[in-house]
C-alpha cells in the first residue's frame, strides 16, 4: 500500500474513505437493513404469522422445486461444456464460449418472453402443446425452463477456465496408469475443479432462487400454484401486505447474505482452487 | 575530486530486519559506480534511499554539499531506471520522455517547442529516433529500457541511478546495452550509480565497484583492486573464481596440509583462510615449492580442459584450467604451484 | 449411435485425443445451449422477422413504446454514469486503503448480484417512499423519489454498483508501484503522478464496467418496477412494456421491443470487447 513517502496524505485518504462507504452504505446496508426492519415491524409474531399462509408456503416449496431441477441439470451442463472446451481442441471454441454467456446479456424479461413465444397460447409451439395436454407456460415446467436459461453460465463460467489452466496432464497421467475416462473424470478432473464448482454452485442456486423478471413472464401468477417467493413477494406487497411481503424477502435476502458469506470464505480460504478470474 | 552523493552512517531496518546498518560511501563526481552484491545484502535498498523512494531509520544523504536527507524524492532531481522499465504503458515513447518536463511547475517548464526538441536529442541518443510515437507495448524491452533511460535523463538529473537495468532481459540484449551504457555515460558524463548482481557486468562496465555485503560495504575499489587485493574474506571468495583453502600461517611460511608455501606476507600467524584463483595455478616441473597434487577428474570444455585436483586430504578439490596441449589423466600427479594467493586471519 | 461408441469416438471437428468422452460431452453440451437458449432466440428473431425491419421500426417509434426506450436509455446511461465515478472511488479505497470493516464492504459489493431483485425492489421503494427513511428526508422539500424516473434512477444505480468495482478492481491491484515510483522520481507531485498516470491506466476498465453496468441496467425489471410509477411516457420502462404486450397477447409487439432491446445489448457488449482488444493491442493489458 503506497504510503509513507509518496501518499495521498490523510486528508485525501479519509475524505475518500467517507465517500466510498457512505456510497455503500447508502446504497447497499440501507436496503438490506430496510428488508429486515419492515419484516419485523409488527414484531416477531407476525412476521412468523406470515408463514403460515398456505399461498406462501406453495411458493416456497415451488422455488425450492425449481432450484432443486435447476441447478443439477446445470452442474452436468456446465462440467460437459468445461471437459469438451478445456480437453480438446475444435474450431468454433471461443464461438461456444461467447454462447454461454449468452445469458448475461439478455434481459431477464426477454428470457421469459422467448418461452412464451415458443410455448405459449399463441407460440410456435403452442397448439402442439395444447394437443398433449401439458402446459408449459403458466406452469411449473416453463418456471423451470426459464430459470435454467437464466442461471446455466453461472456453473460452466466458474469451471471452464480453470479447467482450460489445468490443462490435460492429470488426466492422461491417470490414463496410462489404466483409468477408464469416466473414472479419471470422477477420480481426477473433478477433484481438481470441486471448489470453482461449489462456487459455481452457490451462484448458481441465488440466482435460481431469486429469479423475478423471467419467471414473472410466464408464471401466470397463479396463487398456490405458480408463484415462487420472488412473485410472492410481489402479490404480498401489492396488497399493500407488507410485513409479510418482507417477511418472504427476509428469507431470500438471508439466503443472499450466506450466499456472499460463503463466497468469501471460499475465495479466501481456496482462492487459488478456483477460476482465475477469482484470484485476488 | 569533486564529490556526488555522500552517505554518512546510513541505516535502514524494515520493522525487524536491518537492510543497511552503518553505511558510508562517497561517489565522484562523473564516475559509473557499480554496487555489487548477493540478493539481500542492501543494494537495492541503498539505491532506493539515495533516490529518495525509501526514507532512512539513521544517517544523512548528501548530494555535494547540499544535506538531501530531508529532501522528498520528487524534489531531488534524481534519475532512476528500474528493473521493468516502470514506463506509462497508455503513453507513447514521446510522451513518456516528455513527462518529467511536462509536470514541472509553470514557472520552470520549458515551452512546448522546447520539449520537442529535447525528446527527439534524446531519442537520438539513445538511438531509437522515429519510434516516438509508439507505445510500449509496440517496443522489445531492450528498446524499452533505452526509453527509461532517456525518461530518466530528459529531467537532467543530478544522478542516475539503475536498478538492475538488464536484469530483465536475455543475455545478448544485455551485453549490447552494457556496451550501450557506457558509450551513453562518456558522452554525458553524469554521475551513475548502478546495482548489479552480475560480477562480469559490473567488473566491465564501472569505473569502481562498491561490494555489498549483509548491509554493509566491504570494499569500494577499481576493477583491478577488488580482483587483485580484495579487502576481506567476503570479497574474495565472491568476486572471480577462489577456492578457499584453510591453511595454518607462521610468519613466512604457510601450511596447507602436509604442504609448505612460502609467502612474502608475514603478518599472520595461526589459522586462516587462503584464496587462490584457478588461473593463479602454474604447472611446475621440478621447482621446489611444487605441490604434487592428484588429478581425480578431467573435462573438456570447448576451448579448453580443466582438471579436478586434491592437493592434500581434507582438502576441498581445487578446478584449474589447463591448455589443450597439456594431456592428463585421471590418477595423473601433477606438480603445481600458487602462483598468486591471499591470506586472511580467521 | 451407442453411448459406448459414443464415448470412444472424437469426431473429425476435433484434433484427435486421448482422452475420450469428447462427443458425449461436446453432443450434450450443445444440444442443451441449442434447446434452452438458441431456439427459443431463434423464435423471438423469426418472430421479430415477421414484422420485417420496417415493422419493428414503426413498433419502435410508437410514442409510447419510444418513450419507454428513451426513459430505459437515458436512466441507465445516467446510473452507469455515476457507477462509474463511484466505484472508481470505492475500487481504489478498497484496494489501497486499510480501514475498520474494509472486508465486509469489499464482500458487500456483490450484494446487488445476490440479492434477488424483487427484495431489492420492495426495499428501495420502502426506502424512498415519501414516509421511508431516505424519502422522508427530501419530502419537506418537495422532493419525491419513489414513482418518479428519480427512483428508478436509484434502483439501476443500486443493480449497476458491482460491475464497475468489480472490473476496477484488478486493474488497480496488478499495478505496478514502480509506476508510481517512476513518475515521483521525475518530479511529479502524488495528485500528478494519480491524475496523470494512474487513473488514465484504468480508463479501459472504467469504460469496460460502465458499458456492463448500462447493459445490464437497461434490461433490468424486478428492482425497477416497485419503486418506478410505471407511469406511460413517464416512468415506464422498456421491459415492463414487454410485460403489458404480452398480456395483452400483442407477440409481435413484445418481440419487436425484446428485439430492440437485444439489439442494444449486443452493441453494448461489442464495445465491451472493442475496449478490451484495443487496450490490450495499444497497452498490452486490459
Amino acid at each position: 500500500m503506497p504510503d509513507g513517502v509518496f501518499g495521498e496524505g490523510r486528508l485525501v485518504r479519509w475524505t475518500l474513505i467517507a465517500l466510498a462507504v457512505g456510497f455503500l452504505v447508502l446504497f447497499l446496508v440501507l436496503p438490506l437493513l430496510a428488508v429486515f426492519t419492515e419484516a419485523l415491524r409488527r414484531g416477531a409474531e407476525a412476521f412468523s404469522a406470515s408463514f403460515d399462509d398456505a399461498d406462501t408456503q406453495a411458493a416456497i416449496r415451488l422455488t425450492l422445486l425449481v432450484a432443486a431441477i435447476a441447478v443439477p441439470l446445470n452442474l452436468v451442463f456446465g462440467l460437459s461444456a468445461a471437459w469438451a472446451i478445456a480437453k480438446f481442441e475444435f474450431p468454433g471454441k471461443s464461438v461456444l464460449i461467447s454462447l454461454i454467456d449468452l445469458p448475461f446479456s439478455v434481459s431477464p424479461v426477454v428470457s421469459g418472453l422467448v418461452y412464451v413465444l415458443l410455448f405459449g397460447a399463441k407460440g410456435l409451439l403452442g397448439p402442439l402443446v395444447d394437443d398433449w395436454d401439458f402446459k408449459i407456460i403458466f406452469a411449473v415446467p416453463g418456471i423451470v425452463l426459464a430459470t435454467i436459461f437464466v442461471t446455466f453460465p453461472f456453473i460452466a463460467r466458474e469451471v471452464i477456465p480453470l479447467m482450460q489452466e489445468q490443462g490435460t496432464a492429470d488426466e492422461e497421467a491417470a490414463l496410462t496408469l489404466g483409468a477408464s475416462g469416466f473414472r479419471t473424470f470422477l477420480t481426477v478432473t473433478l477433484p481438481n475443479v470441486r471448489w470453482a464448482l461449489l462456487y459455481g454452485v452457490l451462484l448458481c442456486n441465488a440466482r435460481a432462487m431469486g429469479e423475478f423478471g423471467a419467471v414473472s413472464v410466464v408464471s401466470g401468477h397463479i396463487r398456490g400454484l405458480t408463484n415462487t417467493m420472488p412473485l410472492q413477494v410481489e402479490i404480498l406487497y401489492n396488497e399493500y401486505n407488507f410485513v409479510a411481503a418482507f417477511a418472504v424477502a427476509s428469507l431470500l435476502a438471508g439466503l443472499a447474505l450466506v450466499t456472499l458469506g460463503a463466497k468469501s470464505l471460499l475465495e479466501w480460504r481456496h482462492g487459488d482452487s478456483l477460476s482465475p478470474a477469482r484470484r485476488h | 575530486m569533486a564529490i556526488a552523493i555522500t552517505a554518512e552512517g546510513l541505516a535502514k531496518s524494515f520493522g525487524e530486519t536491518a537492510a543497511i546498518a552503518g553505511l558510508d560511501l562517497k561517489v565522484r563526481a562523473g564516475e559509473l559506480m557499480a554496487l555489487l552484491g548477493p540478493s539481500g545484502s542492501g543494494k537495492t535498498t541503498f539505491l532506493r534511499l539515495v533516490a529518495g523512494l525509501e526514507t532512512p531509520s539513521a544517517g544523512r544523504i548528501l548530494f555535494g554539499d547540499e544535506d538531501a536527507t530531508r529532501v522528498p524524492v520528487r524534489r531531488r532531481r534524481v534519475g532512476f531506471v528500474f528493473q521493468h522499465y516502470a514506463l506509462f504503458r497508455h503513453m507513447t515513447v514521446a510522451d513518456n520522455i516528455a513527462y518529467g518536463l511536462r509536470v514541472r511547475p509553470r514557472r520552470e517548464r520549458p515551452r512546448a517547442g522546447e520539449i520537442d526538441r529535447r525528446v527527439r536529442d534524446l531519442l537520438d541518443l539513445v538511438q531509437l529516433s522515429g519510434l516516438g510515437k509508439r507505445y510500449p507495448a509496440q517496443l522489445s524491452g531492450g528498446q524499452r529500457q533505452r526509453v527509461a533511460l532517456a525518461r530518466a535523463l530528459a529531467v537532467e538529473p543530478r544522478v542516475l541511478l539503475l536498478d538492475e537495468p538488464f536484469g530483465a532481459l536475455d543475455a545478448k540484449v544485455r551485453r549490447d546495452l552494457r556496451r550501450w551504457l557506457r558509450e551513453v555515460h562518456d558522452r554525458t558524463g553524469h554521475t551513475t550509480l548502478f546495482v548489479t548482481h552480475d560480477q562480469e557486468e559490473a567488473l566491465e562496465l564501472a569505473d569502481r565497484v562498491a561490494i555489498f555485503n549483509r548491509g554493509h560495504i566491504d570494499q569500494v575499489g577499481t576493477p583491478d583492486e577488488i580482483l587483485d587485493q580484495p579487502a576481506t574474506p567476503f570479497v574474495a571468495g565472491f568476486v572471480g573464481e577462489a577456492v578457499r583453502l584453510p591453511v595454518d600461517a607462521a610468519g613466512r611460511w604457510i601450511r596447507l596440509g602436509p604442504h609448505s608455501i612460502a609467502t612474502a606476507d608475514d603478518n599472520i600467524t595461526g589459522p586462516a583462510e587462503l584464496f587462490v584463483r584457478p588461473r593463479d595455478f602454474a604447472l611446475a616441473d621440478g621447482a621446489t615449492d611444487a605441490i604434487p597434487a592428484r588429478v581425480v577428474a578431467v573435462r573438456r570444455t570447448g576451448p579448453a580442459r580443466r582438471a579436478e585436483l586434491v592437493l592434500a586430504e581434507g582438502l576441498p578439490t581445487v578446478e584449474i584450467e589447463l591448455p589443450l596441449d597439456h594431456a592428463v589423466a585421471r590418477g595423473d600427479v601433477l606438480p603445481v604451484r600458487l602462483a598468486k594467493i591471499r591470506l586472511f586471519a580467521k | 449411435m451407442s453411448v459406448a461408441a459414443l464415448r470412444g469416438w472424437t469426431p473429425s471437428i476435433a484434433k484427435p485425443s486421448v482422452l475420450p468422452g469428447f462427443g458425449l460431452t461436446f453432443g450434450f453440451a450443445v444440444s442443451y445451449l441449442s434447446l434452452i437458449v438458441l431456439i427459443p432466440l431463434a423464435v423471438l428473431v423469426w418472430r421479430a422477422s415477421a414484422l420485417g425491419i420496417d415493422g419493428i421500426w414503426r413498433v419502435a417509434t410508437t410514442p409510447r413504446v419510444l418513450a419507454a426506450l428513451q426513459v430505459s436509455f437515458f436512466i441507465s446511461a445516467a446510473a452507469a454514469t455515476v457507477n462509474v465515478v463511484f466505484g472508481a472511488i470505492v475500487a481504489w479505497v478498497l484496494v489501497r486503503y486499510d480501514f475498520p470493516g474494509k472486508r465486509i464492504f469489499d464482500a458487500a459489493v456483490d450484494l446487488p448480484f445476490a440479492l434477488p431483485t424483487a427484495v431489492a425492489g420492495i426495499a428501495l421503494a420502502s426506502l424512498y417512499a415519501t414516509n421511508g427513511w431516505i424519502g422522508a428526508l427530501f419530502a419537506p422539500w418537495g422532493i419525491k423519489i419513489a414513482f418518479t424516473p428519480l427512483g428508478i434512477f436509484i434502483a439501476l444505480v443500486f443493480i449497476g454498483l458491482p460491475f464497475v468495482v468489480r472490473t476496477v478492481q484488478p486493474v488497480l491491484q496488478d499495478f505496478e508501484r514502480e509506476v508510481e515510483e517512476a513518475s515521483a522520481t521525475l518530479g511529479a507531485g502524488r495528485g500528478q503522478t494519480v491524475f496523470r498516470v494512474v487513473l488514465p491506466a484504468l480508463v479501459p476498465a472504467l469504460l469496460t464496467g460502465g458499458a456492463l453496468a448500462f447493459a445490464r441496467a437497461v434490461g433490468e425489471y424486478g428492482s425497477v418496477i416497485f419503486i418506478a410509477g410505471n407511469m406511460p411516457f413517464v416512468s415506464e420502462i422498456a421491459p415492463l412494456l414487454i410485460v403489458t404486450r404480452l398480456e395483452e397477447f400483442d407477440y409481435a409487439g413484445a418481440s419487436a421491443i425484446a428485439t430492440v432491446m437485444l439489439v442494444i445489448s449486443f452493441a453494448a457488449l461489442l464495445a465491451i470487447n472493442s475496449i478490451q482488444a484495443f487496450s490490450r493491442r495499444r497497452f498490452g493489458h486490459a
